[in-house]
């Protein structure tokens, strides 16, 4: 276990390493920074002074590392924006995005998964079908027009919920949570629906498919002739082995939610990070951006971590190297 | 019958296809008694595992039962609900699988799955039913029972989950015991040591067993009464003895007449009826015709002109797995130095069980796996100094593979005149795509397929059919060396002699060479002119195969011929045949 964990942080760490060269590239060869934060009546001297104090004429290498050592210690330089550090605009943005991807993975899974079971025990009940026609729906539509619909339906015509912002929000410490006020609740209710549709769908359909291949397993039909009950063979042998092969995917998915709820975010005008990726995008805001890459690297390095652990906690043949 | 335990009547089965129901079993009757094993034999497709699960009532979706009565102790088990019927199974019928693999669930100890399954059906606390597991381990035969009981099932091998399964098979003492091929998937060795547990709870236990198979020999070994199925029917039932030997259905005579025999190497296999037909075999010309053509091979490289075409001396192979990082690495040595020649001419068979080192000399020979050390001269050429791949592909195209699975060695997307054209257009062997088909045509016409087989794809054939294709692919190159791995181990009995009887003739006609890998003792009795015996990666003993099957030297291949089926009083067959060359 430690050996295996310790490798999987090892591999994490290259991951990371490479993730930075790319980001740390973006300085280098999206557009000259020095051109970006200086005005137009800049000498030459002023802008060769200033590009000198910014360490841009020392070896690729030496910059390299000195931006790595930075974001180590979560210094990603200013932005040019909105001249501040990209820290704190990231520290600020971060827990909105978290917030609402939690909630809507969490919708996700809490009702993909039971949906994807029955799915699969009942393939030919009229629920099922139901589902999956739903489920279909939900894959094609696109994500912010279920969000505009959501809008319209419950924020224009009803009047029931809010149809932009976070509402009020409550600070501990560094962190500002929304899950502690009605209308922080209330706000939160509608992006959450519209990230987790397709993640719910998608992750019915899988359920289902891996489900019904493990139904036709010959374990199942051995446990199905020692006459164990039917709930013990769907629920506690069946539903096990589905899940080996579902933890992967739905820890990508998770990963993708906090990653690319850009359009969400843009929908309902939510202050995440998706919002703060935007617009520097817009404005090529390179310490944002840089920092944004980063970011999410590392949220899918350490979801890959978590999902390499429940794969061992999971299945045994894992644990034992025979 | 009054005494009988299980007992089916004009059993039906059905299911129901757009094209109108298929049936899957027609008026069985059958019947097994306390302490008695019947043996159900017949080829794939007969019905024989439709009756197990029928009796089970786990017949797969559509299948349904059309008609006919099962009793249990005189008690009608056939129509009972599910929730009645799962008091049954388990309980009173108990279930082996094929599959020792796929049959336990991965992700429970041995101990959880005994125990869910003997408090389902027995009334006992967690340590109580604990104590039986470990008990019911103990009687299979594992050793260590209280140890192993906490394992997980890939912790065991394939023999030890057969028993696993068979002590979850006997949780509750269940009266009758239904075997699906239960050792099917084992090595001659480890299937000898189930047959023998098989028999022993047979006799101390006094249940009824129906042993499924398509195995004469398995039969033969503990059958007390046999029925033979045909097509959904039982043609044929009566005592094991006279089944073997005196059978009075036409079917189950040529069935028995194409296993292939222990005890005395035949010409041919004599042709078996009413089986799947294959189309006649057009014999070619090949003094005129282009197979036949530039199969002299120029001379000789180097002077040893009479020297074997094929030797392998001290050839190794080592597989590592693991390894990153300081991390110990494990390696397995597949192959220890192994040396042995092939005389032009003559069909070399290399016997062993499962993980000897078979196949991985095969793929050496073939240059699949690159050898870790030692040589292998190809007619007088050393194929391990070649670097080059031009040098190598001249020699490879004089030497091709048949593989054993023929549903995965077919390039399922491409048509079979393109499967077979392939190596003639890699090699450039054909002056023009008219005459590649030509002879892709006559190739096929030669296998016994025909020309129209051009067309059609790979699923439109059955495994033996299939197997033919493979062998005009490796036909197409001309080669003068055949390396055959397995090439019957996934056929039917009767389809396994047509194969047969067409290597041998294609090797006659061709003048081919042969290497012929198998784990079927009577198969290599049958194909091969001298033997290889290999054990855990060693050839422990080279041997004309008629002196290794009288008076085997090494104590390993005393062992392996000792297990294989004797077929006592087996059926005379026309003798006309036999020991005709």
């Amino acid at each position: 276990m430690f050996k295996f964990v310790s490798m999987r942080l090892l591999q994490s760490i290259i991951v990371m390493l490479v993730v930075g060269l790319i980001a740390f590239g973006l300085f280098r060869f999206v557009g000259d920074p020095v051109n970006n934060m200086v005005g137009q009546d800049t000498t030459l001297e002023e802008r060769e002074a200033l590009t000198e104090s910014l360490g841009l004429n020392d070896p690729f290498v030496v910059q390299y590392g000195r931006f790595v050592a930075k974001a180590v210690q979560g210094d990603f330089g200013m932005s040019y924006r909105l001249r501040q550090p990209v820290s704190d605009l990231i520290a600020e943005r971060f827990p909105a995005t978290l917030e609402l991807s939690l909630v809507s993975a969490f919708l996700a899974l809490l009702l993909g998964v039971p949906m994807g079971i029955y799915t699969a025990l009942k393939p030919k009940s009229l629920f099922s079908r139901g589902f999956m026609t739903l489920s279909l729906m939900g894959v094609s539509l696109p994500t912010f027009l279920i969000g505009i619909l959501l809008i319209l339906f419950f924020g224009v015509s009803l009047r029931w919920l809010p149809t932009f912002g976070r509402g009020e929000v409550v600070e501990l410490g560094w962190w500002s949570s929304g899950f502690f006020t009605a209308s922080g609740l209330k706000s939160l209710i509608m992006p959450a629906i519209t990230l987790a549709i397709f993640q719910m769908t998608l992750i019915v359909r899988l359920v289902r498919a891996e489900m019904l291949e493990v139904l036709r397993t010959d374990y199942i039909k051995f446990a199905h002739a020692r006459g164990l009950s039917p709930r013990l063979i769907n629920f506690s042998i069946a539903l096990r082995n589905t899940l080996v092969p579902v933890i992967t995917i739905i820890g990508l998915q998770v990963g993708s939610i906090i990653a690319f709820a850009i359009i969400t975010e843009s929908v309902f005008q939510w202050p995440g990070m998706g919002l703060l990726f935007i617009q520097a995008v817009s404005e090529v805001d390179i310490p944002v951006m840089a920092a944004y890459l980063l970011l999410i690297a590392f949220v899918f390095v350490v979801i890959n971590l978590i999902v390499d652990i429940l794969y061992f906690v999971v299945d045994p043949r894992l644990r034992v190297q025979s | 019958m009054t005494t009988a335990l299980l007992d089916i009547r004009d059993l039906i089965v059905e299911f129901p296809s757009r094209h109108g129901d298929v049936v899957a079993a027609k008026n069985v009757n059958l019947s097994v008694a306390a302490g008695e094993i019947l043996g159900v034999v017949g080829e794939s497709g007969a019905g024989k595992s439709t009756i197990g699960n029928a009796v089970m009532n786990l017949l797969e979706r559509p299948g349904r039962i059309g008609g006919g009565e099962i009793f249990l102790k005189g008690e009608k088990i056939s129509g009972l609900s599910d929730p009645t019927m799962r008091k049954i199974r388990g309980k009173r019928i108990g279930m082996i699988f094929q599959d020792p693999l796929t049959s336990l669930n991965p992700l429970e100890t041995v101990a959880d799955q005994l125990i869910g399954t003997i408090r389902t059906h027995l009334d006992l606390s967690q340590e109580e039913a604990r104590a039986r597991a470990v008990s019911l381990l103990d009687q299979v035969g594992i050793p260590d029972p209280d140890v192993r009981v906490d394992h997980y099932p890939h912790q065991f091998s394939g023999g030890m989950r057969q028993r696993v399964v068979i002590a979850l098979a006997l949780c509750a003492e269940p009266e009758v015991i239904l075997a699906d091929e239960p050792t099917t998937a084992l090595d001659v060795s480890i299937q000898a040591q189930i047959l023998d547990l098989l028999k022993d709870l047979v006799r101390q236990r006094g249940v009824g067993m129906i042993i499924i198979t398509h195995d004469m020999g398995v039969i033969a070994e503990v059958a007390d009464r046999v029925a033979v199925m045909y097509r959904g029917e039982v043609v044929e039932t009566g005592p094991t003895a006279k089944i073997l030997g005196d059978p009075d259905h036409s079917y189950t005579r040529s069935l028995i007449s194409a296993v292939p025999r222990p005890d005395i190497r035949l010409h041919r296999f004599p042709m078996v009826e009413s089986i799947e037909r294959a189309g006649e075999r057009r014999e070619l010309d090949l003094s005129t015709h282009w197979l036949g053509q530039a199969r002299d091979f120029g001379a000789r490289d180097g002077d040893g002109a009479t020297g074997p075409l094929l030797a392998v001396k001290d050839l190794e192979m080592v597989f590592r797995s693991g390894g990153f990082l300081g991390s110990k690495a494990s390696s397995l040595r597949a192959v220890d130095r192994v040396s042995f020649d092939i005389l032009d001419g003559e069909c070399f068979g290399i016997v062993g069980e499962s993980g000897s080192g078979k196949s991985t000399i095969a793929r050496l020979v073939t240059g699949i796996y690159k050898a870790v050390g030692g040589a292998i001269s190809f007619n007088g050429t050393d194929l391990t100094k070649l670097k080059n791949r031009k040098e190598l592909n001249k020699h490879r195209r004089q030497m091709q593979m048949i593989f054993q699975d023929p549903f995965s060695s077919v390039n399922a997307r491409m048509k079979v005149r393109d499967i077979i054209a392939e190596p003639i257009r890699f090699h450039k062997l054909s002056g023009s795509e008219a005459e590649t088909r030509r002879i892709v045509d006559d190739l096929l016409d030669h296998v016994g397929l025909g020309a129209k087989a051009a067309v059609k794809y790979p699923h439109e054939f059955s495994g033996g059919q299939r197997q033919r294709i493979s062998i005009a692919r490796a036909l197409a190159t001309r080669p003068r060396f055949l390396i055959c791995d397995e090439p019957t181990s996934a056929l039917d009995v009767s389809i396994q002699a047509q194969i047969l009887n067409l290597l041998k003739d294609l090797q006659e006609e061709l003048g081919l060479t042969m290497m012929f890998i198998s784990h079927d003792l009577p198969v290599i009795r049958q194909m091969c002119d001298r033997v290889g015996v290999m054990s855990k990666g060693k050839m422990v003993e080279i041997a004309e195969t008629e002196a290794l099957f009288v008076a085997p030297k090494d104590d390993y291949s005393k062992h392996l011929i000792s297990l294989m089926p004797s077929y006592t009083g087996l059926m005379e067959r026309e003798t006309g045949q036999a020991e005709a060359s």
